[in-house]
């Protein structure tokens, strides 16, 4: 691999008022002087969420006519695909310099729904909408009961995935629960329930905010101010659209994403000093971890409650920030966590970190390596 | 409930719930079956030998849920969804309709129902086994 992240930048988070564009502008200038490099460097743009032509309105917006772009919608893993499709750009000499870019005002905006937005012509909308499942919740609820069920695991156990973020979140000031105090199983299992057996504390916040990184080759990164952050591998799976395709709720689409990330590589998950991995739901990050191969199937509650492996350490979307496509925030943490920028939640001579999107309901699983430059 | 209209791929499997009948989408080329009804065959890729045959109307709670906060006025809280295993060999998602919807569990054997819609056109939900219909 040679290419690196050499900038990374959250814009405003929770509740800002102000517009999607505003919102990525923020992200894009802020990740850009982080990496001492400017808009006339971009060559590149990866985004969703802007619109329709997310990409080309993101590009039009910055004064912008990029040589590349990417705007494949596949949810909160877009931004962990868009750095397998960065690298491989920056590689062939498509282009030099690439910005992958998300901001959401979802929380400001209130344009989140329960129900989701099932779009008419697809057949979720003829066949599993009429059924009144909450989208995402309803299938992650499944998962969850799937899990509960083949495994000796319990509620405690998905309520320690919350309770172990709002620990890394205590931490982290930018945190949208900073300030909120420490999390209790008491206070996950008596939330009110959603869809069973998910309370609502075992639900991603939803916030505003959104982030950016900075992709340009190895070469170039070590001529920039900050220590470049190294590609170490990607790998990507898509498994289903609809509720029903899939054969065994518990075993996810990272089980391959992960292999292809690790392979590429050359690295095992015991490589690994600091995971960033999609908490949607709490159930997200159990199915995730055994997938990944961090643990073997139903034993991923034991790691959490341990807290063997430095875990979603900005707060994650339960505790920090959860603004709809929640990806390009895991990458942010890495690469400060790499870089040793993280105050008092940094973990202490982390040198490989992964970063693991997850979309829509169990959709898209993309995986990434990243690691300091040596 | 407003369903959208079917298309040339659904256009039979809604039909068929007009007379209360549940149709599950065979290809007569591999012997697959599958759901939701398509143009191809997902396993062998005929284009031209698929047909409907009719669900025997069992199933098996795959994964359920219990919603307690409807998304619309349509639906209300609390009530089952669940992922049902047909003997057919395909999962659908649908309603397990109980007054005790806490009770419904993995593995649970349910049979089919039908819930009229305002057109003519009804949902196949489930019934837990051993309740009336």
């Amino acid at each position: 691999m040679t290419v690196a992240i050499v900038g990374a930048a959250e814009c405003d988070l929770g509740v800002t008022g102000l517009s999607v564009l505003g919102l990525q502008t923020q992200a894009v200038t802020r990740a850009l002087a982080d990496a001492g490099l400017s808009l006339r460097d971009v060559d590149g743009i990866a985004t969703t969420g802007v619109a329709r032509f997310s990409a080309t309105s993101l590009a039009e917006h910055l004064g912008l006519q990029p040589a590349w772009t990417d705007s494949t919608f596949a949810g909160g893993s877009a931004f962990e695909m868009f750095v397998a499709r960065a690298a491989q750009a920056i590689d062939a000499g498509q282009c030099h310099t690439v910005v992958i870019s998300f901001a959401s005002n979802q929380r400001s905006a209130r344009s989140r729904s329960l129900g989701g937005a099932y779009e008419p012509h697809t057949p979720e909308a003829q066949l599993e909408q009429p059924y009144g499942p909450l989208y995402p919740a309803s299938h992650y609820a499944m998962a969850a009961g799937q899990y509960l069920h083949k495994y000796a695991a319990t509620r405690e156990d998905l309520a320690e995935v919350a309770i172990a973020a709002r620990e890394w979140a205590l931490l982290n000031p930018a945190a949208f629960r900073h300030g909120a105090g420490p999390l209790t199983v008491d206070d996950v299992l008596n939330a009110p329930m959603i869809s069973t057996p998910l309370t609502a504390a075992d639900c991603c916040l939803v916030t505003d905010g959104g982030g950016a990184v900075v992709l340009t080759s190895l070469e170039r990164a070590r001529d920039l101010p900050k220590p470049p952050i190294t590609v170490l591998g990607y790998g990507e799976s898509t498994t289903n659209s609809s509720m029903s395709a899939v054969d065994d709720l518990t075993v996810t689409g990272a089980v391959a994403s992960g292999a292809a990330a690790f392979a590429r590589a050359g690295l095992t998950p015991a490589d690994v000093d600091v995971a960033q991995v999609y908490d949607s739901f709490t159930i997200t990050v159990l199915l995730t971890l055994e997938a990944l191969g961090f643990c073997g199937p139903g034993e991923a509650g034991g790691v959490v409650r341990d807290r063997t492996l430095p875990l979603n350490t900005s707060g994650g979307g339960l505790s920090y920030c959860h603004p709809g496509q929640y990806g390009v925030l895991l990458l942010v943490e890495a690469v400060r966590q790499l870089r040793g920028e993280c105050g008092a939640r940094q973990v202490s001579g982390a040198e490989v970190a992964l970063a693991h999107g997850t979309g829509g309901i169990l959709s898209t699983h993309a995986t990434v390596l990243l690691g300091v430059d040596r | 409930m407003s369903i959208p209209e079917p298309d040339e791929m659904t256009q039979v499997y809604w039909d068929a719930t007009r007379e209360r009948r549940l149709l599950l989408q065979h290809c007569d080329a591999c012997g697959h079956t599958q759901h939701p009804p398509r143009t191809l065959c997902t396993y062998c890729g005929e284009t031209d030998a698929l047909s409907h045959r009719e669900a025997a109307g069992t199933g098996v709670v795959d994964a359920c849920t219990v919603v307690m906060r409807s998304p619309s006025p349509d639906h209300e809280a609390p009530y089952v969804v669940a992922r049902v295993r047909l003997p057919e060999g395909v999962v659908l998602i649908s309603n397990v309709e109980t007054d005790e919807p806490h009770a419904i569990a993995i593995g649970d054997a349910v049979r089919l129902a039908w819930r009229p819609l305002d057109d003519g056109r009804a949902l196949p939900v489930f019934h837990p086994d051993h309740q009336e219909n």
